[in-house]
């Protein structure tokens, strides 16, 4: 394959510098295991299944290993090293690798193993699972550049190539690539001036401290987080349902605003709900384990989705703490690494004891904030002391008793059916009443409707009402619903008297299918339905039983409306309403007792044991008459409580509950249970656990990726830092550490950074500001001829990088600009605009998305609703990810779609417009201190005089046109929410607007430089 | 390997670009800017043009692009392709349950599993006597063209993953999608159109499938070979039109003096990102002029309306077929036309031929137009979904079924007339020349002069593939 070779592509870097200069002795780690790797390990390498003639090459013992009078590699001695016999041989049948395997090695690749064993073939182990101690600073002349001493490192190598450093940025430069690092926001034009023209020595640093501390801080980092652990506002898969995690998005803002360390940041996520006492907050960051992707799909087997599930998180946790690919041995031994199937499925058992729905919606665990558990508190006194009332026995409540007793043995709940006297359906459905009182649907099958019944009934009360959804020839598959199956999604019930919306005590039906209980048409909630798979095609009742009796008139007037949203027809086609004024309980299977109740009452009252006749005597007060007043305050108050809860917040978290077994899964296949039971280890390459005496946990894990002893997770995290700084890291493939993954380019760097991360206390601001400080952050970025070609990629920083901005920070700048961002930091997602039409794929049910107005138009990119099937489109173009998956590294691609978005999308064309108000108000009254204004703010630096001379000729063209065409300019000043000012010329604003639409779509604009 | 392979990649983008965007003086953005803005300016402004992976095909190729009708929700084979008379005599008696034990399903779940006999007749048409069903008598009517495979299989049971694992090789998310595939190894024959399109259409016979748009992304493969979804309403790109108020000489205004002034920062910085800016806003301003030209219908002849049967660009399945064409025209490499309502768990006898006449047309007088046109030997069409459905009957449907369906293929390289593969007796396993998914996506990569295990690329240290770790190609039914 060739070379990439266009532009506009993200290069990936696979393998680092990893070439042997000719001077330099080899070193096995950057110079021949790469070679080793890429060409042998296939079959000779970690996967035992696919290993040929029981040689692998991976290990040390393997290499050297002596068999049958030969020897692998005989340090020092060619002639006696099979390897390199085998590969040097001119003999195609001996030589290695052999045709099939598709690998060849190259002259010089042959040569450096040769040099390698003529050196005396010193063997390391993959540098990656080394413990890192904290090597030497290089002892570097001093010089302006070196600031700290990263610059020594850096220093060192650059003197090693020739290299020399960039001068240092000007302080403009310096300040807007602070701010976009550290905020994703642009300095104003104040904080520009105020820090050029600020001469204390320490106003570097000062400035470093001033933007860490800032709040914008922590969700520039969060952007970087929520990709890693793929955090999103929708399940995923199939229908793709909205869920609630917000919460946990706002716990990682605050984290890396409050600079929790990063070893607590970890372990709080992976196991918080496992930690002593723990806080709200700790069981909100254990959401973490509930941010991958689930289902909902009718038909979806659990076994299958419990497998998925149980991967999904080995690959998370080996993306986001390993850079390791653990996901490769699921089906086999890796091929490159040392981690068997095995020990993935042992990774797996780790999380065996997360409770979660296979299949359906995940429980959503409800978080008061402190105020509201307060309100929930007093609320929970009030029912307790009417509650007191209800339990206590009096006389007066005995001789009732007595009485309902004898009435009770005889009664019958008798059901009056109730003929509609109107029955009307929203989209167009043709609703007949048939003789026996039952409502048939023919006709017109819209997609989903609302039916509106209204019903006189002649009783001076009722206590319950009957739904009867009833089979019909005329329907799909006999009904009851009008969809092919027969089902049907009811999704609300409401039952309103006078205006007034009736409250149940209970709700009971005769079937319910898994995951739509009949509970849900009575929860206010419109995305929860009850529905009867797999029994379509029989009759079912559903009983709704009213806290307290209906209608206080004769007759009593009813409107019951039923609502099914789910779409696709789910509709009902048959059925039919009852009434009764029979005492309670009411229920759909037809008890009229409880049956423990009913059991008792069977006992003559003297024969009773004194349990007994406490529970019956209980169970009256829950019915007697003279204790209505008691219940109705109970109801009232419940129904407060109700409201109130229905407003918390709500997340998903991590619970537990006995571990289910993990199995090794043959393959990968899932239907397949011949495989052994694991429990809960880790990589044995990797180090081991301390726990012997129980089944370890989540807790256990998440300390041990976070000890000292962990040669990854430090390295990891610093390495990614240092991505954010500089543009690439250390390890230019931040996901693979692994023996195909890049070599450091600093190994001792590296090292050192991940040694003083973890004696420091994991403090992660302290972390990056010791990198910004540095005098390799401080660099031009702008790269001349010569050292362009001497280092292409940068590699050996010599000067700083130069980047695009993230989708969500290009969305923020032009907000900034504009002046229209609002700062509020955390809180739900919001919804803004978005092209009409774009969720037409989604279905069951089909959503529309409704745009948010007002400050919730203007929050930050990472606030944005995140559906994962149908990212917003402007984010989805500036390669935002799905986070469907862990994403390391987002591609940083250069593509006609992004102008397409920054030249027309609503938000960038409102964001010119306020940009153009600013210009106007603050740029004074030539055409040239307004370009020079219009600069500041977004640039940073003045215009120059070809750029002025430009714009200025765009400002009087288009002014022109839009003087001659006034309506155009006012249709323009119209695109967005925003208000046009009445205080502007409208002619000039518009004119203004097409000038700042250019400043706003320039490549510089959008550059981190 | 090549350790120095990413650098050399930018030396050369830099040759590529670097040169020519340089310097003021010379900058004429060719097709576009004009120089009254800034007398003696100019650039001159290649498109850059991806020209694929692969510096040549590794064998001739037969089809130079593809027209995948996707039918989302799994079409019933039993109604459509795959005529199954036994099936018909055992009508209302229990599966056997040799054919079903230990088997992955669906809905049917713990179920009495009872034979539910096909809903309509076949026929036989054409010279060759492909047996398809009458609900089809347009498609029937290009039957010499047809290849029918009467052997697939998949893995993934349930749609959405089953999607994904008919687009990527795989039910993991974040892989790139076959279209995505192609430009990367092929690079794109279209300046101003992308070279990967979806289209969707929907009917009125079924439960709308949800197709997310993983279905079409480039997951580790550069966006840039990401498929673009056309809308029927609103802009049929996202984002391709003006903003209200703003007229096509001043948006050219606009675009103009951003490429200027792009190009007077490179003079400063010297930063070959910023040409490859330029070139990408040289094709957006291309689109805008492209696209609208492209979906306006109004150019086409009324007996081609006639053919495909649609009165105009409505987002009905025919007039995407009829645009399909036209994006054929243009050089967009892969086309893919999605219809939605294909999952007929019940009332499948009227749904399937609701669907069915939904597609019918548009679909054969794709072919026919393509064949009158030159076309069609270098068009290659697939028709075909996710999955099948089970004999058994779910109600008066079928449920999901993943162990044999069949699909049709045509043109480009494909040997028409033709059937290949059979299932069993009463079409529940595909017995007889199975194909694999990965089959298919090898037997489509050869089509286009590619190995399919030489399309690699490198990510997370492992080069990866369409076909994965699998994947024959499917020789019998080539040309």
């Amino acid at each position: 394959m060739r070379a990439l070779q266009a532009t506009g592509l993200l290069v990936i870097f696979c393998l680092g510098p990893a070439v042997a200069r000719a001077d330099a002795p080899v070193d096995f780690n950057r110079d021949v295991r790469p070679i080793l790797s890429e060409t042998c390990f296939q079959c000779h390498g970690p996967d035992q299944k696919k290993r040929k003639a029981d040689l692998r090459l991976d290990t040390k013992d393997g290499l050297f290993k002596q068999a049958d009078g030969y020897a692998n590699i005989v340090p020092g001695k060619l002639d006696e090293s099979e390897l390199y016999v085998r590969i040097a041989s001119d003999d195609e049948a001996e030589r290695m690798p052999p045709p099939k395997s598709g690998k060849t090695l190259t002259k010089s690749q042959v040569d450096t193993i040769k040099r390698w064993i003529e050196e005396g073939a010193e063997w390391k182990g993959h540098w990656a699972y080394q413990k890192p101690t904290r090597p030497a600073v290089p002892n570097v002349p001093a010089a302006p550049f070196v600031k700290n001493d990263i610059d020594r490192f850096i220093l060192d190598k650059l003197n090693e190539r020739g290299l020399k450093p960039s001068p240092e940025a000007d302080r403009a430069t310096l300040i807007r690539r602070l701010s976009l690092d550290l905020r994703g926001l642009p300095p104003t034009p104040d904080e520009v001036s105020a820090f050029v023209n600020d001469n204390d020595a320490n106003a570097y640093e000062k400035l470093v401290d001033r933007l860490l501390a800032t709040p914008q801080y922590g969700e520039r980092m969060a952007v970087y987080w929520l990709d890693l652990v793929r955090f999103a506002d929708s399940a995923g898969y199939h229908s793709d349902n909205p869920r609630d995690l917000w919460l946990y998005r706002d716990y990682v803002i605050k984290s890396f605003n409050d600079n929790m360390p990063f070893d607590r940041f970890s372990i709080e996520q992976l196991a918080g709900d496992l930690l002593p006492n723990n806080s709200d907050e700790q069981r909100i960051a254990s959401g973490y384990n509930r941010l991958l992707q689930t289902t909902e799909e009718g038909g979806a087997q659990a076994k299958e989705y419990m497998a998925k599930y149980a991967a999904d998180r080995v690959r998370n946790v080996g993306s986001v703490w390993l850079a390791s690919t653990l996901g490769c041995s699921e089906c086999h031994d890796h091929k490159y690494d040392p981690f068997t199937t095995k020990e993935f499925y042992s990774f797996e058992a780790f999380f065996a004891d997360l409770k979660e729905r296979a299949v359906g919606r995940q429980e959503q665990v409800k978080m008061p904030s402190p105020e509201q558990k307060e309100q929930l508190r007093q609320l929970d006194a009030e029912i307790a002391g009417h509650q007191k009332v209800l339990d206590t026995p009096t006389a007066e409540l005995a001789s009732a008793q007595a009485e309902w007793e004898v009435a009770a043995k005889t009664r019958k709940v008798e059901w009056n059916v109730l003929r509609p006297v109107e029955a009307k359906s929203q989209n167009g459905a043709t609703l007949s009443t048939l003789e026996d009182g039952s409502v048939l649907a023919t006709g017109n099958n819209p997609d989903s409707d609302s039916y509106t019944l209204t019903f006189k009934a002649d009783r001076p009360k009722l206590t319950a009402l009957r739904l009867e959804v009833l089979p019909d020839g005329s329907l799909p598959a006999s009904g009851p619903g009008r969809t092919g199956n027969g089902n049907f999604v009811l999704d609300e019930l409401v039952v309103s008297i006078g205006g007034k919306n009736a409250a149940w005590s209970s709700v009971t039906a005769t079937h319910s299918q898994d995951g739509f209980a009949i509970a849900n048409t009575t929860d206010g909630k419109p995305g929860s339905g009850w529905a009867i798979l797999p029994n379509a095609g029989k009759p079912q009742t559903a009983v709704f039983e009213a806290a307290s009796d209906l209608g206080e008139t004769t007759p009593v007037e009813l409107t019951v409306t039923l609502h099914m949203n789910y779409g696709t027809q789910h509709t009902i086609g048959h059925f039919r309403f009852s009434a009764t004024d029979a005492a309670r309980p009411i229920r759909a299977d037809g008890s009229e007792w409880p049956k423990n109740i009913a059991a008792i009452l069977a006992i003559e009252p003297d024969k009773r044991s004194d349990a007994q006749k406490q529970e019956i005597a209980a169970f009256h007060r829950t019915i007697a008459p003279s204790l209505e007043p008691t219940r109705k305050a109970i109801a009232g108050l419940k129904q407060r409580k109700e409201q109130l809860e229905k407003a918390l917040p709500t997340t998903l978290v991590a619970e537990t509950m006995p571990a289910r077994d993990m199995r090794i899964l043959p393959r990968g296949n899932w239907l397949d249970e011949s495989g052994p039971v694991v429990t809960p280890t880790v990589p044995a390459s990797l180090g081991g656990l301390e726990v012997t005496d129980r089944r370890p946990t989540r807790l256990d894990l998440a300390h041990w990726l976070v000890a000292r002893d962990n040669p990854l997770v430090a390295r990891v995290f610093v390495n990614r830092l240092w991505k954010l700084a500089f543009g690439q890291g250390i390890v230019s493939s931040l996901e693979d550490f692994g023996s195909q993954g890049a070599l450091p380019t600093h190994p001792h760097l590296l090292d050192w950074l991940a040694v003083d991360f973890m004696e420091n206390g994991w403090d992660v601001k302290r972390m990056l500001k010791l990198m910004l400080l540095s005098g390799t952050y401080r660099q031009s970025s702008v790269a001349h001829e010569e050292l362009r070609q001497k280092d292409p990629a940068n590699l050996w920083l010599a000067r700083q990088g130069r980047f695009r901005l993230d989708a969500e920070m290009v969305r923020d700048n032009a907000l900034s600009i504009g002046r229209l961002l609002v700062a509020k930091v955390g809180g739900p997602s919001v919804r803004p605009y978005q092209p009409e039409g774009y969720w037409a794929h989604l279905n069951f049910p089909r959503r529309e998305y409704v745009a948010d107005h007002g400050p919730d138009e203007y929050r930050r990119g990472l606030y944005t609703w995140w559906q994962r099937s149908f990212l917003h489109p402007s984010l989805l173009a500036f390669d935002a990810s799905t986070r469907e998956e862990c994403v390391v590294q987002r591609p940083r691609s250069n593509t006609p779609l992004q102008a397409l978005v920054l030249l027309n999308d609503p938000t960038y064309v409102e964001a010119s417009r306020a940009f153009a108000e600013r210009i106007l108000r603050e740029g004074g009254s030539t055409t040239e201190s307004r370009i020079q204004r219009a600069y500041q703010i977004a640039l940073s630096r003045p215009a120059r005089a070809n750029e002025v001379a430009l714009l200025s000729k765009v400002v009087q063209h288009q002014h022109e046109q839009f003087q001659a065409d006034r309506a155009a300019a006012n249709e323009l000043l119209h695109v967005g929410d925003r208000p046009a000012p009445a205080d502007l010329d409208v002619a000039e604003l518009a004119a203004w607007t097409e000038a700042a639409r250019v400043i706003l779509n320039l490549h510089e604009t959008i550059t981190r430089n | 390997m090549n350790p120095f392979a990413d650098h050399q990649s930018r030396v050369t983008r830099r040759t590529l670009f670097g040169r020519s965007a340089r310097g003021i003086g010379s900058l004429a953005l060719a097709s576009l800017l004009n120089p009254r803005l800034l007398p003696g300016a100019e650039i001159k402004v290649q498109v850059d043009h991806w020209k694929g992976a692969l510096s040549k095909p590794h064998f001739a190729p037969k089809a130079k692009r593809i027209i995948y009708l996707y039918m989302a929700g799994g079409p019933s084979h039993l109604e459509t392709l795959d005529y199954k008379p036994v099936l018909a005599k055992m009508a209302g008696q229990p599966m056997p349950a040799s054919y079903t034990q230990g088997m992955p399903i669906a809905q049917l779940q713990g179920q009495k599993l009872t034979c539910f006999p096909p809903q309509h007749a076949f026929k036989r048409y054409g010279e060759s006597g492909q047996e398809i069903s009458k609900i089809f008598p347009h498609i029937g009517s290009v039957a010499d063209e047809l290849c029918v495979i009467r052997s697939m299989v998949t893995e993934a049971i349930n749609h959405d993953p089953a999607h994904t694992y008919m687009n990527t090789g795989t039910t993991i998310s974040g892989r790139p999608a076959m279209g995505s595939w192609l430009n990367y190894g092929l690079g794109s024959e279209s300046d101003d159109l992308p070279g990967f399109v979806v289209m969707t259409s929907q009917g009125k016979y079924g439960q709308s499938q949800p197709i997310a748009a993983r279905q079409w992304h480039s997951g580790f493969l550069p966006s840039r070979f990401q498929g673009v979804l056309f809308h029927s309403k609103g802009d049929p790109v996202l984002y391709v039109g003006r903003p209200k108020g703003v007229k096509a000489d001043q948006q050219r205004e606009v675009v103009e003096s951003i490429q200027q002034l792009n190009a007077l920062e490179n003079d400063v910085v010297d930063d070959p990102e910023i040409a490859t800016r330029i070139s990408a806003y040289e094709t957006a301003f291309r689109m805008q002029t492209s696209v609208p030209e492209l979906i306006d219908l109004s150019s086409e002849p009324k007996h081609i309306l006639e053919l495909y049967g649609t009165q105009g660009a409505d987002g009905s399945f025919a007039a995407n077929c009829l645009l399909a064409r036209r994006l054929a025209e243009r050089g967009v490499r892969f086309i893919q036309l999605y219809h939605k309502d294909w999952d007929h768990h019940g009332s499948i006898k009227r749904d399937v031929q609701g669907t069915a006449e939904e597609v019918d047309r548009g679909a054969a007088a794709l072919i026919k137009d393509l064949k009158q046109r030159g076309m069609l030997d270098e068009t290659l069409i697939i028709w075909g979904g996710e999955f099948g459905r089970t004999p058994m009957g779910q109600g008066s449907g079928r449920d999901h079924h993943i162990k044999g369906f069949s699909l049709w293929m045509a043109g480009g390289g494909i040997k028409g007339g033709i059937s290949h593969g059979a299932t069993d007796e009463l079409g529940y396993a595909a017995v007889q020349d199975i194909v694999h998914v990965n089959d298919l996506h090898a037997t489509i990569l050869h089509l286009f002069g590619i190995d399919h295990e030489k399309l690699t690329y490198r990510f997370q240290g492992r080069d990866f593939r369409l076909t994965d770790v699998a994947g024959k190609v499917v020789k019998p039914i080539l040309a």
